[in-house]
């Protein structure tokens, strides 16, 4: 009888706690709130791709434009009617090259240097140096290209070799720009690389030249492949050193030491005067713009790929 | 026999493979050094152009202007105030009245006023602060013989000054006022936008995602933005900001059109374009923050009943608090230096007053520095490198800032 009774109680006891789960409205609210913040990125990244094509299709329905014109013919003359991509292809492709023929031995270079050679003393000094040398505004370098690299180039080359804005001045200060970018992922890259390799290296009587070069660098070879591709896309999507130093007006030409405009810098140049809605020149920067977006985001898209590929994975 | 031979072999080849070695350990050393002098040249030459002489001739003689032998400089505000009523037209003499009365302004603000608008001295020449160091005779020389009427000073561009002042465009008066103010209001905007939306994405991919299609998306898309060039971004704001949302970025929807503002050109335009441009990167910063928060803290917090968001909001977040703002002030300062973006969204140049509300024109100070840069005459080249200093000042105090935050974080952890 006893026994009936307690477990009564325990009944009616337990019958007033709903085990349940309680929905907690606040707390749904706030996950929707923070799923939305997630989401917002996706937003950017549509309204980007609508409103680049959108505008980018407008300029190619002009009746002055042609594809096929834009692609085979090498004034952009908005006045003229001329739209050829190329002029501002070549110059971009100009800076790039040699923003790259400095920044890849360099940066390469100094990467080893700080993870295979520097001892730690060093590279505590070495590291914020080279993050300033990252930090600082681009602008800062368009400065620098145009009252320090250019007299410079102008001096050794010759004033009538170098013109006052020229591709190479920007280009060679965009590499040092780069130089950090590059150094720093490659860095990372070689410092994953065991140490049990360098070892194994050592053990059969390699220099700490071959560790380095034979052992740690193949290892670490698409973390670098990366480093370099990040680069590239950087320096096609640099603008202000090449706003400032590179010169105005497209120029169809591969001499590094003449004026020529990139695709940023042009963008850059019309878009400083007062820009009306729906006008050729309105449209073309988005026309540009979409092409920037899409090699960039290739060769980002690529470097991604090719580090979850080929990264050579160590117990 | 054939053992000795291998090592004999072995030891020929060690004299050159050291000698490479040393060849490329020097090599890579001097790589390391190119960085290290490219950064000082770039130190050097801003300062060169930031101090230097300065010729210019005046349009009145200060001399002329002497009272009983009294320099204007040592006269009395109520002279100056006297010469001021005497040689401006009224109009001109009440409106400066009115921007701020004289009574209240100090002698110094008076003796300004004197050589703004009568003296109005105007530049002849000026010198990087090389050659004023290393050719200082025949700087004076040439002076004597070609402007025989210019005065020849010492000028630091970089004074205080130089940063109460707002943009005229004359070099000898202008300064940053109006773009550093810009550069405030600016930032304002961008932190409102950004920081919340780019915790929030944090919290919810490292606390709340699972692992499936959309937030892998997410992810990538996020991974992906951080990439895209600045300008693109500049692009999205002109076309969304300026002229899609125009009625609001221009004020128009609060009654509130300022006679001033061109269109949605405004302050939150900027601010909005740059916060989307940080964005991502402020998402990444602040999910290594809380990717490093240990699991133990969570489980902990959960063990004793907590939900999620009370383990978040109050055990996670404050840990990863440090981290996050070290992360998100670093991205502030990528914002600050930002030019291309600001220009396509058509931030102006040529604006003297300051901005006064979200809906303003405005500049900021790479603006400024753009500006400056591209015109072809020395002494805006000695403005602008003036301005860069003052723009390397703010980032150093941000970052410096940033790394106090960051050791405070890792003595704790």
């Amino acid at each position: 009888m006893t026994e009936l009774s307690l477990q009564n109680n325990v009944k009616k006891k337990t019958s007033g706690i709903n085990l349940r789960r309680k929905p907690r409205w606040g707390e749904v609210i706030i996950q929707a709130l923070l799923f939305f913040s997630g989401f917002f990125s996706i937003f950017v990244t549509i309204g980007i791709v609508y409103e680049l094509g959108k505008e980018a299709l407008l300029f190619f329905q002009m009746p002055e434009v042609s594809i096929l014109e834009s692609l085979t013919t090498t004034k952009w003359q908005p006045h003229t009617g001329n739209f050829a991509i190329w002029p501002l292809v070549t110059s971009t492709l100009l800076t790039t090259v040699l923003a790259m023929l400095i920044a890849i031995p360099l940066g390469m270079s100094v990467a080893v240097y700080l993870s295979e050679y520097a001892n730690p003393r060093v590279r505590n000094i070495l590291k914020p140096i080279l993050e300033v040398l990252a930090g600082i505004p681009t602008i800062v370098y368009g400065y620098f290209a145009l009252t320090f690299m250019t007299p410079l180039l102008r001096d050794i080359l010759g004033k009538d070799v170098v013109q006052i804005y020229n591709t190479a001045s920007a280009g060679l200060v965009m590499g040092i720009l780069i130089l950090p970018l590059i150094s720093s992922i490659t860095e990372d890259a070689l410092s994953a690389v065991p140490r049990s390799l360098r070892e194994a290296a050592y053990g059969i009587g390699a220099t700490k030249l071959e560790v380095a070069l034979q052992v740690v660098v193949p290892a670490a070879l698409s973390g670098i492949a990366a480093a370099i591709i990040v680069g590239i896309s950087r320096a096609i999507g640099e603008t202000m050193i090449v706003a400032v130093a590179a010169g105005a007006g497209p120029n169809f030409t591969l001499n590094p030491f003449v004026g020529a405009e990139t695709i940023t810098g042009h963008i850059v140049r019309i878009s400083g005067g007062d820009l009306s809605y729906d006008s050729v020149d309105y449209n073309s920067i988005f026309a540009l713009g979409l092409l920037l977006f899409i090699v960039t985001l290739t060769l980002n898209i690529i470097s991604q790929a090719i580090v979850r590929r080929f990264r050579e994975v160590y117990e | 026999m054939k053992e000795k031979a291998v090592v004999q072999g072995f030891a020929d080849n060690l004299d050159v493979r050291s000698r490479r070695g040393v060849l490329w350990h020097m090599f890579f050393q001097a790589s390391t050094v190119v960085g290290i002098v490219t950064l000082i040249a770039l130190m050097l030459n801003i300062m060169n152009g930031a101090f230097g002489y300065v010729a210019y001739e005046a349009k009145v003689d200060p001399d002329t202007l002497a009272v009983d032998g009294t320099p204007v400089k040592n006269q009395s505000k109520e002279q100056l105030v006297a010469l001021l009523r005497s040689t401006l037209s009224s109009g001109a003499f009440n409106k400066l009245e009115k921007d701020k009365p004289f009574e209240a302004r100090s002698q110094q603000e008076v003796y300004q006023l004197v050589i703004d608008r009568i003296i109005q001295p105007q530049i002849v020449e000026v010198w990087s602060l090389w050659s004023s160091l290393t050719q200082r005779d025949e700087i004076r020389a040439t002076i004597a013989k070609d402007h025989p009427g210019a005065e020849l000073d010492f000028v630091s561009w970089l004074n205080p000054n130089f940063v109460k002042r707002p943009q005229t465009s004359e070099p000898l008066t202008a300064g940053v006022r109006t773009a550093i103010l810009g550069s405030l209001w600016t930032i304002l905007f961008t932190i409102l936008l950004a920081f919340p939306i780019g915790v929030g994405a944090a919290i919810y991919l490292e606390e709340y995602a699972s692992d499936n299609w959309l937030n892998r998306v997410i992810q990538t898309n996020i991974n992906n933005l951080a990439g895209v060039p600045s300008i693109i971004y500049g692009i999205l704001g002109l076309a969304i900001f300026v002229r899609t949302l125009e009625p609001l970025t221009s004020g128009a929807i609060f009654g509130l059109v300022d006679p001033t503002t061109a269109n949605g050109r405004t302050v939150l335009s900027g601010g909005l374009t740059l916060g989307l441009l940080v964005l991502p990167i402020i998402i990444i910063n602040a999910q290594e923050a809380i990717r490093a928060v240990p699991r133990s803290l969570r489980n902990a917090s959960l063990a004793v009943g907590a939900t999620k968001w009370q383990t978040v909001w109050s055990h996670v977040l404050p840990t990863a608090l440090p981290g996050i703002l070290t992360g998100t002030i670093l991205a502030i300062s990528r914002a600050i230096g930002e030019t291309a973006p600001l220009v396509v969204v058509g931030a102006s140049t040529a604006i003297s007053f300051d901005p006064s509300s979200p809906f303003s024109k405005f500049t900021t100070l790479p603006m400024q520095i753009y500006q400056w840069t591209s015109r072809p005459q020395d002494e805006f080249r000695s403005l602008a490198a003036a301005a860069i200093l003052v723009l390397l000042v703010l980032l150093l105090s941000l970052n410096a800032f940033a790394i106090l935050l960051r050791n405070r974080f890792s003595r704790r952890m």
